[in-house]
């Protein structure tokens, strides 16, 4: 016990870890949630029988563009997205730069899960809406987004939880944070308070994350 | 008024042209309820489609008040559909909405300001009596009342037609009834049009004052409820008033003839089996009977058997030349429960729900 207070690493590195695992994950589900949700939409009612059902462009975005970025595991994605983090944040370290692949590697695993969630609202609500004389963009903003909402947290929160493991992996290329202390001190120097504080610390933000997003989740849902 | 002319609709599924309406007419005056009612597969659903603009007819027209729906632009169908208001069977509220926000969505989307549409949302909730429940979300109701914030949904936007898609087939028999009641006071208050489809006939006996069946997208038979019922032979009088199946009754009676009567509007009043029995002198039996009042008039239809010795024919003109419907009952007449179903359910080829 007397080890976590006086341990070295812990005191000094600890702090700064957690707050850039925090950075990473904040920003980018923030980006995540900005750029997937629009994309989830655009998947759903282009898709045949949808909305706006655009067949070629549907085709060219679901399977070529969203596919193949999850197909790329994210260890190899996250190494090649390196030049691309650098033009656009002047820099392959620290845990902005590491947000660009973080984004990059999630935005199509949401979009996908949001997609899942606009099909699951009941299709008779889109005839109502169609017959009181909705436009397109009435249909998505005041039935299909606020009817999936619970669903769309619930999704939101998997992502999240999706993007702590990922801010790991992206620690160990430069992000830094939590992924890298476990790491360099955890692993190769053997110390292994690091590596079960660590695992500790991961452990708690992963539960308080889910517990957030299911608490919201459940206080949206009137059905 | 709504006027639909001549309305077809056909699908193309591949190759094959699955034709879901083939010519379907009626008309339909300010306040009154006109029944269309059929089975699965009648293309009831097609017709609801075409006349909402969800799909577009293939030929033929829809008029409401004068103005055709059928031909109208795309850029002019979201006004021309505030012109119906629509039930569902399910109500298909929104659950994320309470009752006063269901009920206040058709008025936000044309930007109604929001003292209007505060006001217009309880006057409606106080029309279909659900003064109190304004913050009630659709979970928290039960199905009935689910289906008055439906129906207080459909009036929002001041349409001249309400078409009402099976709107009780979801709920219990006292429900029912609750509802129909509803729509029928709502009729004659705000003197809508109303179209209501449905396979339960006695929501057409309940409260509609014209029928249409429809079957393999084709109106059968139609006509003022009282009407198509006095027809001894018509579908529609068989499936309104049904007789249970029956066997001739053993004895006395034995092997006597069985006719088959139905009588309506005055000949209902009339004692006419003792006159018969009496004007005869002879004996008969009841085998099975059903009274109904449908549009305002009483009818009576029965099946009687007469004694072996009786002259039938004597016994026909008799009561024809009093105004009553008679006819010899065959043996395969010996039932109508499973007439109507039979006549209409003989194909299966589903057209009404593929897009």
């Amino acid at each position: 016990m007397n080890d976590i207070f006086s341990n070295p690493v812990l005191a000094k590195a600890l702090p700064e870890a957690i707050v850039e695992t925090l950075q990473m994950v904040g920003i980018s589900g923030f980006f995540t949630v900005l750029v997937g949700l629009p994309l989830g939409v655009f998947l759903h009612a282009t898709a045949p029988g949808g909305l706006r059902p655009m067949p070629v462009v549907n085709r060219i975005v679901s399977d070529i563009v969203v596919n193949i970025t999850r197909s790329i595991p994210f260890a190899i994605l996250m190494v090649a997205l390196i030049p691309l983090a650098r033009l656009l944040v002047g820099t392959s370290l620290g845990p902005v730069a590491a947000s660009v692949s973080l984004s990059i590697g999630t935005i199509p695993f949401f979009a996908r899960l949001v997609e899942a969630c606009l099909r699951d609202v009941h299709h008779g609500k889109i005839d109502a809406a169609q017959v009181m004389g909705s436009t397109r963009m009435q249909v998505i903003n005041k039935v299909m987004l606020p009817e999936s909402l619970p669903a769309l947290v619930a999704a939101a929160t998997t992502t999240v939880v999706t993007l702590v493991g990922y801010s790991a992996m992206a620690g160990l290329v430069g992000g830094g944070g939590l992924g890298k202390l476990a790491y360099n001190y955890g692993f190769q120097r053997f110390d292994v308070t690091v590596m079960l504080v660590t695992i500790v610390l991961i452990i708690v933000l992963v539960q308080v994350i889910q517990l957030t997003g299911e608490w919201i989740s459940r206080s949206l849902d009137h059905r | 008024m709504i006027t639909v002319t001549d309305l077809r609709k056909v699908y193309r599924q591949g190759k094959k042209e699955v034709v879901a309406l083939d010519g379907v007419s009626l008309s339909v005056p300010k306040g009154s309820i006109h029944g269309i009612i059929g089975h699965s597969g009648a293309g009831k659903s097609t017709l609801v489609r075409c006349l909402t603009l969800l799909d577009r007819p293939t030929s033929g027209s829809v008029n409401i008040d004068g103005t055709e729906l059928s031909s109208v632009r795309d850029s002019e169908i979201r006004a021309a559909r505030r012109r119906i208001g629509m039930v569902f069977q399910h109500a298909n509220l929104m659950d994320s909405r309470t009752a006063a926000g269901n009920v206040a969505h058709p008025l936000e989307l044309v930007k109604t300001p929001k003292d209007t549409v505060r006001t217009k949302v309880a006057e409606l909730l106080k029309l279909v009596g659900l003064e109190g429940f304004e913050n009630a979300y659709p979970s928290q109701l039960s199905g009935g009342q689910r289906q008055r914030v439906g129906i207080a949904r459909a009036l929002a936007s001041d349409p001249d037609v309400l078409l009402c898609d099976e709107p009780t087939s979801a709920l219990d028999p006292a429900t029912t009834d609750e509802i129909l009641d509803l729509i029928q006071d709502l009729t004659r208050r705000l003197q809508l049009t109303v179209l209501i489809i449905t396979h339960e006939m006695h929501v057409v006996k309940r409260v509609c004052g014209s029928v249409s069946l429809l079957a393999k997208g084709r109106v059968v038979e139609a006509g003022e409820l009282a009407d198509v019922a006095a027809e001894l032979d018509s579908k529609l009088a068989r499936a309104l008033l049904p007789l249970p199946a029956s066997e001739p009754i053993k004895g006395a009676l034995q092997a006597g003839p069985v006719l088959e009567i139905l009588f309506s509007g005055e000949s209902a009043k009339e004692p006419v089996l003792t006159s018969v029995a009496r004007h005869f002198d002879i004996d008969l039996n009841v085998l099975a009977g059903s009274v109904e009042t449908l549009g305002g008039q009483q009818f009576g239809h029965l099946r009687v058997q007469l004694a072996d010795h009786a002259d039938y024919d004597a016994v026909l003109g008799y009561l024809r030349d009093r105004g009553i419907s008679a006819k010899l009952a065959d043996a395969t007449d010996r039932s109508d429960e499973s007439d109507f179903a039979s006549d209409t359910a003989d194909f299966a080829v589903e057209t009404g729900d593929s897009k």
